[in-house]
This record gives C-alpha cells, structure tokens and sequence, in this order.
C-alpha cells in the first residue's frame, strides 16, 4: 500500500507484477476457453463419426457406387445343318455425349443439323436419341444413328474436331446371312419402341435396345434374349466411371436350331421364282418345317438399326405386299386342296363308302333346285378314288350336300382349318373354316343349302393359310396322327454348350379312327398324280424314286356370277389362285408339300411343277434316316 | 559463398556464426510445428490425388515459412516492437492499394509483384495483434477506455478494408488478433459484456451490410439440403466425407470423397474433411490435440514473456490460431458458416502457411528473450 505512492522506478515494477499476474489470470481462462470450445467441436465430430457414422457411410457408398446393367449377347439362330441364318456382327454406331455438347439445347439442334451433313441422319434417328436422351443423366452416351458405313466413319473421323462429345463406338448388331430368304420365317429384330418399352420388363431389357418384332426373332424372343448383366462402378461427383468394382456377367440369349433346312429353304424360294406365293415343306412324321417360304421377300437386314424412310415406303407402297408372310398368313381360297379332308369326313361320318359311287354329268343340282353347280367335264359314274384323281366336283357338291354344314365344319376343324396351327413363328392368321355359326357371327346371315355346296369343294367363304394347309396334308400322310407344325429343333445355352433336342409340341386329337379311310384317300391322290388324263396331274412323278400322292386346287378369284369375270383384263392365267399339295414316299411319308399361288392358271400347270422341283431338291437332302425326334417324343 | 562469407564485417560473422550453430527455438512448439506440417503434408498427399504437385508446393512453402520464422526467431521483440507502427502503416497501405489495383477471382486480394503474389491481408494478421500490443503496452493497464477507443479504431480499419475485398474470413481474424490483446492486457470484464451485448444488439444490422453472396451462405449455412447443387452441396458433402470417416477412418488415401470429387476445394478449406475421412475421429482427436498443445505453449511463452509488448504479442498469436482451427473445423463439420479460414497448416495455401510460421517466429524470439528465470 505504501508502495503505491512511490514514485519512479518501483511503481513500475509493481505494475509490471500486477500484470503479469492479470495477463497469467487472462492466459488461463483463455485457454480454458478455448478448450471448451475445442472440445464442442470435437464432439461434433464424434456426433458425425460415431453416432451418425453409418449412416454417413452409407450415403457415401451410394453416391459413389453405381449399379449398371449390361445387355446380353442375343442367341444365334442355325438351321437344321448348323448354318448360321441370324448372327451378332461388330458394327459402329455414333453416340452423343449431352453433357459435352456446347450451348444447351440450341447447341444440341445446331450439333444434331451439323452432324446431318457428314452422316445420314433420318427423323426417325433424331426421335429414337430424344426418347432415349430423356431417360439417361446428361453425362450418359446415347447413340443417334446405328451402323455407320466405313465411308460415314471417315468423313465422320475427318470432321470430328467440329463435334465435341460425339463419339463413334463399336456395339454388336444382328445380321441375317442369308438375307431375303429368311426374312419371313426368322423375321427381323429392331428397336424397342415406346408401345413394346411399357409392356417389358425393365429388368430383363436394362440396356437393351433391340426386339425380336416378327417371325421366330419375336416369337422366341425370351429364349434369344438372354438375361442382361451387371457392372458395379464407381463413380465420381460427375458421374463418370472411375473404376470397375464388380461385374455379373450377362447370360446369353439362347442358340436356336431349326428344322428348316437353309438348302431346301433355298430351292423352294428358287422354285417359287417371281411368282406372288408361299410354299411350306414339313415332315409328317414329326411336324418339323423343312422349308418355309413366302414371295416376294425383302431384306431383313434393313430393319435392324433403323430402315430408310425410302427404304420403308418402298415395302409399303409395293402392290405386292412383300412384308406379308404369306405362308402363314396370306389367306387362300382352298379350292380342290380341301377335298381329301372332305373325303375322310364323309368317310369317318359314314356318309361314303369307298367304293360308293357318284355320277357327274357336267352340272349338279340340289334336289329340287334349278340352279346349276358346274363340273369340270361330265365324268360319268365315280369312286372316291376316282372322284379325288380326276378331282370331280360333283362327287363332293353331293357329298357335302348329304353330310350338312354342321358336320362338314365340325369335320374339318380337326384338320385345324379356321384356327391357328400355333407354329413358332410370329404372325400366323386364323384364316376362315365357314360354318353356319360363323357366318351368323360375322355377317348375321342365314346359311343356305347352296353354300354347303359351294364350300364342299373349297369355294366360299374359305380362307385357309399355306401353312395350315400343310398341317392338315400332315395328318393324312400320317394317318390321322396330328403333329403340330413347329421349327425349332433344339437349343443351345451358349457356344459350346451342348445342343439339347426340344421336345415335339403336344400332339393334338387323332383325326378318324377308320384305317381304311386314309388307304382310300392316299390311293386318289397318288392316283391323280400318276393315273393317265384325266387324272389331275397326270405324269408329274415322272423318274421320282418314291410313289408321289398329290392333289391340286384352282380357286376363283372372281366370282363368274358378276361384272368382274367377264369384264377382267387379266389372261386366264392371272383369274385363279392356284394351289398344290403333296407327300411322299406313299407307303411312309417323309415330306409333305404345299405351293399356294395367288394368281395362276391352274394348280396342276403352275403349282404341281413348283412342288415336283421342290421334291427333286429335297431328294438330294434327305437322308433317309427314320425322323429322329419321333423316339425322343415318346421317351 | 566462402568469398562473399570472408568479406562480411568480423561482428556480423560473428553473428552469423551463433545463428548456424544454434538456431534458438523453443524445440516443444517446433517439434508440434513440424509434426503438425508433416501430417498436413501427408494429407495432402492423399487429398491431391494424382497431383502430387500439391503437396510437394506446400512443402516449399514451409520451407520458406521455417526459415522466415528462424529468421525472426533472432529478430529481439524490441526490434519489432520499435518498428510496429511502421509495419502496421505500411500493412494498412498495402490493403488501400489492393482495394484499389489489386486483383483476384470474384475478391480484390492480392497483390501482384510480378515477382511473387501475395495477400496483403495476411501481413495484417501479423502486424494487427503487433499493433494492438504495441498501443496497449505504452499506457497503464487494465487499459483505459482511451487506449480502448484507439486499438479499437486500430483494429477497425483494415478489418473493413479487407471485409470490404470481401474476404470476412481474414477480416475475422485481424479483429480476433487485436481483441485478444485487449482480453490479455485485461480488460475490464463489464467493458468485455457490454462490447459483446452490442456485437448481438448491432447483428441485425450487419445483415444489411453484407453481400449477398454472403447472405447466401449464411441461409445456406442454416439449410444446406435448401441448396443442394450449390453452396449447400459443399456442406453436405463435407458432413459426408468427416461422418463416414467414422472411428477409425477409412485409411489413407481410401477417402472417397475427395478422390471422386463429391468434395470441393479438398485441397484448400476443405482439406480437413479429407484428413477427418481417412483418419476418422481418432485422427481429428490427436491432430486437435496438438493444436490445444500449440495455443497452451503459445500461452507459456507469452507468460514468460520479458515486457508486456511480448506478453500481448505472443498471447494474442497464439489465442488467434485457435480462431482457425475452430472456425475451419467448424466449417468442415457443418456448425459454421462456409468463410475462407483455412485449417492451420493442414489447408494448402502458400501466404497462409508463411504468416503462420513467421507468427510463430516471433512467439521463438520472445521466447528467446524471456524473463530469466528466477
């Protein structure tokens, strides 16, 4: 206290301790206050680390990791010998990057109408890239025109300074080799749109971007797709792929073997020439399709990565309908083909006998009717056999008249006529069994006894498929068995996988249990293929090794009853549609042929020569060997 | 070199001599320096990525920064004491320039020499707390409210010149510079509650002030998810880089974060998040340890100091660099503000690691010329 008031020197260093001594005070409660402080924010750190750590981590996982799928490899379609009818090529598609292109949407248009002048871009392109633009993070490539020719790489090379995140990138991509010749059986994948997008499942089409959309591509389409898949990545704050952390590997689609065999294929398109027609081979014993042919045909490689709009409106705009399957689904006028089938129906209804006998005087009359149903020639007194050789209207105009609509097309339908076959090959249409229901539900009429007529030897009302046309020859070669027409053999889980045979489709009901029955039929047929004139087809198994039963068909286009017969342009050759069926070996046959022409003289001059070339042809392939998916069918 | 050795004056040799044989420092505090830079330099390392041109840059300037702070470690605290008004004036007009000429992106910062460049702000850092020391040694303490009002208006002019560049980080650490000399030198504890009761009254009113940019941070600050591609992401994906670290880290050079580019600015402010990810909790605990050891040595020294400019001086060094450590862990963790204070030679950035260890320089010399012990 009494320092206080010394002056100098030691009221200096009395100051100097006091605040010394205050400043040690202030240090220490600073840095006490620091601590805690320090200390709150360590235990903010352990509220992150510890307490909110796995959540943390978690949400770090997932911002990084990404899940992507990759789409499978689609499966390889092989004949029946192993040639390749649809493969998988390397081919190069141009893709876009929207997060490197320059100047927003406008830059996109700019880009896009740029890009139109080095490579050929279409409308459809540019709407294919906007759909799949939307569904995909700006950073995500999306691809704008497939299949780039060598000459579009180059120019697109040379120029592609000009378009920054424009890449061209190498993808697989279906190929028919064979082109046009099975542009109808096997069809043609291509790519997805909006109606199919809504309808699969994203799973299974995650990253795919092809469809199987006709023939066996869409039919199969399960079994040739595969199941897609997945690569996990990790990504950075851009989305871009840093790193590769897991990978599934896809499963690829199905290999499938056909029955068809690619040489009869071709001999039957050969034989068919510029004619507008179908014409389908099968094997009685077994269903299998050994050809299966419809003309005029196109290239199915045309649809895979995106058809020409020129390309398309040809096919379109052609009179000649290339896209229609004809074998099928090009509906004909049966004529004289359906009276084999009429036959086992009034021989199973027991309406005929075999050797019941009707006479043909040119013209027939229902029983108190003056209208006249007209016959080839006045054949006189007739058999079965006979009727069915010199193909003898009259026979069956009293036949169908005597057995009744009703039982006529209850008949029929076990032959499959007015209803799918249920081949494996998408597009098949139903076509017309007539029947006096029918016609009640499709156009509300009143059957008459002259439509029996008429529809007992093929005219009126029918619609049949080549196709179905051949199943039903396939129950009579084959003695009422009823093997469905199908024409997948076996598959294949992979190359290299074992090739495991596929079961036959479920046979449907016996057609007739009379032996008798098929013994008469098949003795007509062959008969007018080997009988003299006025059998049918008189001479046309000239030097065939194997006893050949056949039976044509002349339908009218144009009824003779109207303006049209009289007032055509056409030649005769063009007023019918003309039809032919046969199988051989007689005694155990192994193929069963169906030619269906839409415009023709007559069955016999121009589709019975079509299917002898087509039998010449199979000969050389055949090989004799008893059909080997029979044994397996009833294992 | 021996030439030009040979031709120095006899007593400068002399000096010389001394300073090779035995740099002086207070081995504890260098020894935390050091191990403080080595890991800062191993995260960086690892936050560079592939770019290890980061880490070997630092490493250049601590070099640097070491020698200016064994330079100034002989440099008496008279010596700074007598040129502190000059070093403050010239400091203050440094800011006026760069207000005027200076350049930078989106903030007038720095200062180019063409030589070198270099943020003038970072020399009031130092020569702020000088000032501050220089002012209140001169009169009585506790001080009275005069000397108050002039360290005040002190501290206020190149704080509003550098919140004005605008960079509120720094301005935040020139008034915390000159605040804690005020608090050492004892201020009166009534005088310290009215000036914080009028800091709170007077916030609202700060708001009107601000930038917008800064606005902006600060709402984002309070709702980060509001702004989710934006600022907001740099908060988020900082909680996510220090929360997924978790205990025990997920390892050096295992961070995510900051190698797939979630996290920004992994180098620089955000350079703790990198280090808390890959070295989680346990590695946050040991490196804030080391900075509690660093202010508490700071502390020791300045107690020990000879007069009170030391004693102030070396106080409010020390008390500031905790104002860094809490303002960019509080950032990186998500209970501050988004400012550019960067984590104490953790975060890259050449001017900062250079004032630093210069600061500590000066906490050597006055260590240097302390009280002797009794």
């Amino acid at each position: 206290m009494l320092e206080m008031n010394l002056p100098g020197s030691r009221m200096q260093v009395r100051n100097a301790r006091v605040e010394a001594d205050m400043f040690r005070a202030r240090a220490v409660i600073g840095f006490l206050l620091i601590v805690i402080c320090l200390g709150t924010l360590v235990s903010r750190y352990v509220f992150l680390q510890v307490y909110r750590g796995t959540e943390f981590s978690e949400t770090s996982d997932k911002q990084r990791i990404s899940v992507r799928s990759v789409a499978p490899s689609r499966g390889l379609i092989y004949d029946r010998n192993g040639v390749l009818l649809a493969d998988n090529v390397a081919a190069f598609r141009l893709e876009i990057v929207p997060e490197a292109v320059e100047g927003g949407r406008k830059g996109m248009e700019h880009l896009l109408a740029e890009l139109g002048d080095v490579v050929a871009i279409s409308t459809d392109d540019v709407e294919h890239f906007r759909n799949a633009r939307a569904k995909k993070k700006a950073f995500e490539s999306v691809p704008l025109r497939l299949k780039l020719s060598e000459d579009e790489i180059a120019r697109f090379s040379v120029n592609r300074w000009r378009f920054p995140g424009v890449e061209v990138v190498p993808y697989l991509t279906r190929a028919y080799p064979l082109g046009p010749l099975f542009a109808h059986a096997i069809g043609y994948v291509g790519r997805i749109d909006l109606n199919e997008l809504v309808k699969l499942d994203p799973n299974l089409y995650a990253g795919a971007t092809h469809i199987g959309k006709t023939g066996v591509e869409r039919w199969y389409e399960d079994e040739l797709h595969g199941a897609p898949g997945s690569e996990t990545v990790e990504v950075g704050a851009d989305g871009r792929v840093r790193r590769k952390l897991d990978y599934v590997s896809p499963t690829p689609g199905k290999n499938l073997y056909l029955s068809i065999d690619a040489r009869l294929q071709r001999a039957t398109e050969e034989a068919l020439g510029a004619r507008l027609g179908a014409a389908v081979a099968i094997d009685p014993r077994n269903g299998e399709v050994l050809a299966l042919v419809s003309e005029p045909d196109f290239d199915g490689n045309l649809f895979v990565n995106g058809i020409a709009q020129a390309d398309y409106a040809q096919l379109m705009q052609d009179p000649r309908k290339p896209l229609l399957n004809r074998a099928i689904a090009g509906g004909f006028i049966p004529g004289s083909t359906i009276k084999p089938y009429a036959a086992a129906a009034g021989l199973e209804l027991g309406v005929r006998t075999p050797s019941d006998t009707v006479v043909s005087t040119g013209e027939y009359h229902i029983p108190g009717q003056a209208r006249g149903y007209r016959d080839d020639f006045p054949a006189g007194r007739v058999d079965l056999k006979l009727a069915l050789a010199w193909s003898v209207n009259t026979y069956f105009y009293s036949l169908a008249y005597e057995m009744g609509i009703d039982r006529f097309s209850g008949f029929l339908g076990k032959f499959g006529f007015g209803a799918k076959t249920g081949i494996d090959v998408a597009g098949e249409a139903a076509g017309v069994l007539p029947s006096a229901e029918w016609l009640r539900a499709t156009r509300n009429q009143p059957w008459y006894a002259g439509y029996t007529v008429n529809v007992g030897f093929g005219q009126g009302f029918w619609v049949v498929t080549p196709i179905q046309l051949a199943h039903a020859l396939t129950v009579v070669a084959a003695k009422g068995a009823n093997r469905p027409p199908h024409v997948l053999r076996a598959t294949q889980a992979g190359i290299g996988a074992p090739v495991q045979p596929v079961p036959l489709p479920m046979p449907g009901p016996n057609v007739g249990t009379h032996a008798g029955t098929w013994k008469a039929i098949e003795e007509g047929m062959w008969l007018a293929v080997n009988g003299p004139p006025p059998s049918t087809v008189s001479g046309l198994g000239k030097e065939f090794p194997y006893a050949i039963a056949g039976k044509t068909g002349t339908a009218e286009r144009f009824s003779r009853f109207d303006e049209t017969w009289t007032s055509i342009a056409t030649s005769s050759a063009d007023r019918h549609q003309v039809l032919f069926e046969c199988f051989t070996p007689t005694e155990d046959p192994r193929i069963a042929v169906v030619v269906a022409l839409e415009a023709g003289h007559s069955g016999a001059s121009d589709a019975a020569p079509i299917a002898r070339k087509i039998l010449d042809a199979w000969l050389k392939y055949d090989d004799d060997a008893p059909a080997p998916r029979v044994a397996e069918a009833t294992q | 070199m021996m030439l030009a050795f040979e031709q120095l004056g006899p007593r400068l040799r002399l000096l010389a001599r001394r300073w090779l044989r035995a740099p002086a420092l207070d081995w504890p505090l260098a020894l935390a320096l050091v191990l403080l830079a080595g890991i800062g330099l191993v995260n960086l390392y690892s936050a560079g990525g592939p770019d290890t041109k980061v880490a070997l840059n630092q490493g250049a300037r601590f070099v640097l920064g070491a020698m200016l702070m064994v330079l100034l470690a002989r440099v008496s605290p008279q010596s700074l004491r007598k040129w502190t008004p000059w070093l403050y004036a010239g400091s203050v007009f440094l800011l006026l320039v760069v207000a005027v000429l200076g350049e930078g992106r989106g903030a007038h910062r720095w200062l180019d020499l063409k030589v070198f460049r270099f943020q003038p702000s970072e020399l009031s850092k130092l020569t702020m707390p000088m000032m501050a020391a220089w002012v209140l040694s001169r009169g009585e303490l506790p001080p009275k409210f005069s000397s108050l009002a002039i360290v005040g208006a002190l501290i206020a002019v190149p704080a509003w010149l550098i919140a004005k560049q605008p960079d509120l980080g720094t301005a935040l650490l020139v008034v915390a510079g000159g605040m804690f000399a005020i608090f050492l030198a004892g201020m009166a504890w009534w005088r310290i509650g009215l000036v914080l009761a009028t800091a709170a009254a007077a916030s609202p009113f700060a708001w009107h002030f601000m930038h917008d940019y800064q606005k902006k941070r600060l709402f984002t600050f309070l709702d980060p998810a509001a702004d989710r591609l934006g600022d907001g992401w740099h908060i988020m994906q900082s909680e996510i880089a220090v929360g997924s670290g978790g205990l025990w880290g997920k390892g050096w050079q295992h961070g995510t974060q900051s190698a797939l580019e979630f996290l920004p600015e992994h180098t620089t402010d955000f350079a703790f998040a990198v280090f808390s990810e890959e070295w989680g909790l346990i590695g946050v605990v040991a490196v804030i340890l080391i900075y509690i050891f660093i202010v508490g040595r700071g502390l020791m020294i300045a107690a020990t100091a000879r007069d009170t400019y030391s004693r102030l001086l070396a106080g409010s060094i020390s008390m500031s660099f905790f104002v860094y450590v809490m303002v960019n862990g509080g950032m990186v963790a998500g209970i501050l503000p988004v400012v550019g204070v960067p984590m104490p030679l953790i975060s890259y950035g050449g001017t900062s690691v250079v004032a630093l260890l210069a600061g500590f320089g000066m906490l050597m010399s006055i260590h240097n010329h302390r009280r002797p012990a009794h």
